[in-house]
């Protein structure tokens, strides 16, 4: 899709200015670049090093998801963690298990930092350095003969091979150990393979300077168009953005929608989807910020628009039928939901606008009625909502 | 001795009352509720959807080549999402799930609580045997075919061709066994549903392959990570011994989806199968499978296992599909015997599959304002089995599931039965790759 892959260049170029892709493939590194402000959280640039390695091309990654180099060894729990991660906007370190374009898995230390906006400090990109890792030999292998000769020799090998998954203060616990099948059969290298592969403390430092660098230079550049970011979150504005698992939730939805915030003055806009501005011909941030009633006109009926006032007064949720107008000023009817979005304190967070051009076609449908499919996209808000404010501090800096 | 309990059940039917149920007997039957029963079901229609029921590989590797984005909200999502919202306009809910609060408790594992006093009834209690798994379905008894017909957002199964298909007004065909999707109306959290396979054919609360398979495909074909399902066996505090899973959305870790494991075994058809470590609850991890029915007939066949040797359990499928928990229990037969301590008793919270996972729902102000991970792990550490108890029935388990077991697992057995210092354990079968194998051996002293 041009317009996607448009936006795609943009989000890096309007903040880093193409000069920063330059600066960026001097450095011999291995990874790539998010936005989880774009539908889908695509990778909107990708080094040289992790081309190089992976065996992509380009324009094979650039718009698509992290996900596409996943395969099926890689550790569903690992891969739970960075979706946790990019859910609480925070850095994480993390072995995975990748695989390159000819279909071969590779293990890699993946680490992830958030780039903030200085302005709102809103996460406005993910860095991922993907630094390929050495398998270590697991020594067990070797070690079958000392089975039972020295207990703490085994809780030793049991440590250096499955590290990551027993926990010391059960094993003591439990008063027993686990040896491994001593067997190194060539079925069992491929299962090997799966199991999690532990960087070393030099993989880690290299990975942690890497990430460093990448930031240096996103933060230079960024200084040049004046859009500035930073590795760490500093809120000068008195807003709370909207976080960028809400984005990424939100971004999952395909329907036209808005979100208001009812607690700022005159419930201002703070969240558009791709179809809300394809319906209305306005560019995000044309609208965001803004309240709804840009899109009424001359001949939209007062009384509708007072029923919305209502509903939203006595936090109740309604379904209008409205003549809307786009940016060009032609009009359409439009078949409005809106309904209270309340977040984790139990209380009114947001209240979402689906709209339903009338008479639009009949998109995707496959069954599904219009009627059906906005009330979907309702429930979807509000699950992501949902989980807002659930933590202690709401995001780790 | 029979062990029962007694607890106020939770409403899951708006037509799910005591007066009501005495008047249907007394009337042989016919009601005039618009429920599922012979009764009403003439004529009914239902939104129908099937999905693809070719073998599903669990991986992601068929998926690369189409969905390299962040996939769109699935369309099977969409329909329980758009029918639970349709349904909560209409008031059919007893109370707002999401104007009760919640949070994250601060700890390594982040369990959730929620404050929710609307949900448990001031009624007086029911009674409920605790002491046997398998108990034959009884149509006295409150059964999903009494719910009305507005508190069933659809129906759900295979389709008979090669791609997933929607009928928004398909015939509930009698005949074919359908199973449903309905509403839970006392929900823990937005979007709770209930599956219940082969509805009218009214089977009792008892998991079998098909059913299994059912679930997993509904977690798959939903394709979100936070819509998980679950499952309570009686005497792991099921209340209704009609066939059922619950489902819900929730979208935050749960503390289980964080725990570490350690590998155990991977069966002949590539279904991983490790142990829950650090954490409360003693429990396997399934994953993993050549094919979903690889996996789906792992958990089934250790679930049945369970249920033919009377111990109570539950099951969590999470990550859409791809990870499934399976823990027996213990905790209400302790609580008949009086073993387990007021306080714990008095916080009302019955331990099932979401409570082991991780979510709490607390009725009393002031259990949820002192929430701690400490309160959480110390109640769920009553429900597991002990260690002891707990290696046998996994013993048991892997015999049932066992297929093969080459030469090397053999003698690699035989070492650990040597070991020294033991007392009273049994190797075990453990199916396929030997990748971990436990032992009693004594460290060194």
């Amino acid at each position: 899709m041009e317009s996607h892959l448009g936006l795609i260049d943009q989000s890096f170029d309007a903040r880093y200015s193409s000069w920063a892709r330059e600066a960026l493939d001097e450095l011999p590194d291995s990874f790539t670049v998010t936005d989880p402000c774009i539908s889908g959280h695509p990778i909107v640039f990708a080094s040289r090093g992790f081309l190089k390695m992976s065996g992509y091309s380009k324009d094979e990654v650039i718009g698509k998801n992290g996900r596409m180099f996943q395969g099926p060894a890689t550790n569903r729990r690992s891969v739970m963690e960075i979706r946790e991660a990019i859910r609480e906007e925070r850095t994480i370190q993390i072995s995975l298990l990748n695989y390159r374009k000819d279909g071969t898995p590779f293990w890699m230390l993946f680490h992830m930092s958030p780039v903030f906006s200085k302005d709102d400090g809103r996460v406005v990109h993910f860095v991922a350095v993907r630094l390929p890792i050495s398998r270590r030999p697991r020594g067990f292998g070797r070690n079958c003969n000392n089975l039972g000769e020295d207990g703490s020799r085994i809780l030793e090998i049991v440590f250096g091979s499955c590290r990551r998954e027993v926990c010391t203060d059960s094993v003591a616990e439990m008063g027993r150990c686990r040896t491994l099948d001593s067997f190194v059969d060539s079925d069992n290298r491929g299962l090997e393979a799966e199991e999690l592969c532990e960087a070393s403390d030099l993989e880690k430092r290299k990975a942690a300077t890497a990430i460093n660098n990448i930031l240096s230079v996103l933060t230079h550049y960024s200084e040049l168009t004046g859009r500035l970011v930073s590795g760490k979150r500093c809120n000068s504005s008195g807003m709370v953005p909207l976080s960028s698992s809400l984005n990424i939730s939100l971004g999952r939805i395909k329907q036209s929608f808005v979100l208001t915030n009812p607690h700022l003055p005159d419930m201002p806009i703070v969240y558009a989807s791709d179809a809300f501005l394809n319906l209305t011909g306005y560019a995000r941030h044309e609208v965001l910020g803004q309240n709804c009633r840009f899109l009424s006109g001359p001949d939209t009926d007062p009384k509708t628009i007072c029923q919305i006032k209502k509903a939203i007064q006595s936090e109740q949720a309604c379904s209008v039928r409205i003549l809307n107008y786009r940016k060009d000023r032609s009009s359409f009817w439009n078949l409005l939901h809106i309904s209270p979005v309340r977040n984790a304190t139990g209380k009114i967070a947001f209240y979402v606008g689906v709209q339903i051009e009338e008479g639009g076609k009949n998109e995707g449908g496959k069954g599904l009625s219009p009627e059906m499919r906005q009330l979907g996209a309702v429930g979807a808000v509000k699950v992501a909502v949902r989980s807002l404010w659930m933590g202690a501090g709401t995001s780790k800096t | 001795m029979m062990l029962r309990i007694k607890r106020v059940p939770t409403l899951v039917s708006n037509h799910q009352r005591e007066e009501e149920e005495e008047k249907a007997r007394r009337n042989g039957g016919g009601c005039g509720r618009n429920c599922l029963n012979k009764c009403c079901i003439q004529g009914a229609r239902l939104p129908l959807y099937t999905f693809k029921s070719v073998n599903k590989n669990v991986n992601e590797k068929d998926l690369i080549g189409d969905e390299k984005k962040e996939p769109p909200v699935a369309f099977l999502d969409s329909l329980v999402l758009g029918e639970w919202e349709d349904r909560m306009q209409r008031g059919l809910f007893r109370y707002d799930v999401t104007a009760c609060e919640t949070k994250v408790i601060p700890g390594e594992y982040g369990f959730i609580a929620q404050l929710n006093e609307g949900r448990h009834l001031k009624k007086r209690p029911t009674e409920f045997r605790v002491d046997k798994v398998l108990q034959p379905f009884d149509a006295n008894k409150f059964n999903f075919t009494k719910v009305g017909q507005e508190e069933v957002l659809f129906q759900f199964g295979a389709s008979d061709d090669d791609e997933a298909n929607f009928f928004p007004y398909a015939p509930i065909d009698v005949g074919d066994s359908p199973s449903v999707v309905a509403i839970n109306v006392s929900p823990i959290e937005y979007g709770h549903v209930l599956l219940i396979p082969r509805i009218l054919d009214c089977l009792p609360q008892r998991i079998d392959r098909e059913s299994f398979l059912l679930a997993l495909h509904m977690a798959a074909e939903a394709g979100n990570p936070y819509f998980r399902l679950g499952y309570n066996s009686l005497g792991a505090f099921a209340t209704i011994n009609h066939l059922h899973f619950q489902a819900y959305y929730l979208a935050v870790p749960f503390p289980i989806e964080k725990a570490p494991t350690r590998r155990i075994t991977t069966t002949d058809e590539g279904v991983k199968i490790s142990e829950l470590s650090n954490y409360p609850v003693r429990g396997l991890v399934f994953e993993g499978g050549n094919t979903l029915i690889n996996l789906s007939n792992a958990v089934s066949d250790s679930c049945i296992c369970l249920q033919d040797n009377n111990i109570p359990y539950n099951v969590l499928i999470s990550d859409s599909g791809k990870l499934i928990f399976l823990f027996p229990q213990c905790y209400a037969e302790k609580q008949a015997l009086g073993e387990v301590s007021p306080e714990l008793l008095d916080t009302q919270v019955n331990p099932a599959v979401w409570e082991i996972s991780g979510h709490m729902v607390l009725k009393r102000k002031q259990d949820y304002e002192e929430a701690s991970e400490e309160n959480a792990w110390r109640l769920l550490a009553e429900v597991s089995l002990s260690e002891e108890r707990f290696q046998e029935v996994m013993g048991l388990i892997f015999e049932a599931i066992a297929c093969k077991i080459d030469a090397n697992g053999n003698t690699a057995l035989g070492m650990g039965e040597k070991a020294e210092g033991e007392s009273g354990t049994h190797p075990m079968m453990v199916p396929g790759k030997q990748e971990c194998l436990a032992l009693r051996s004594a460290l060194a002293s």
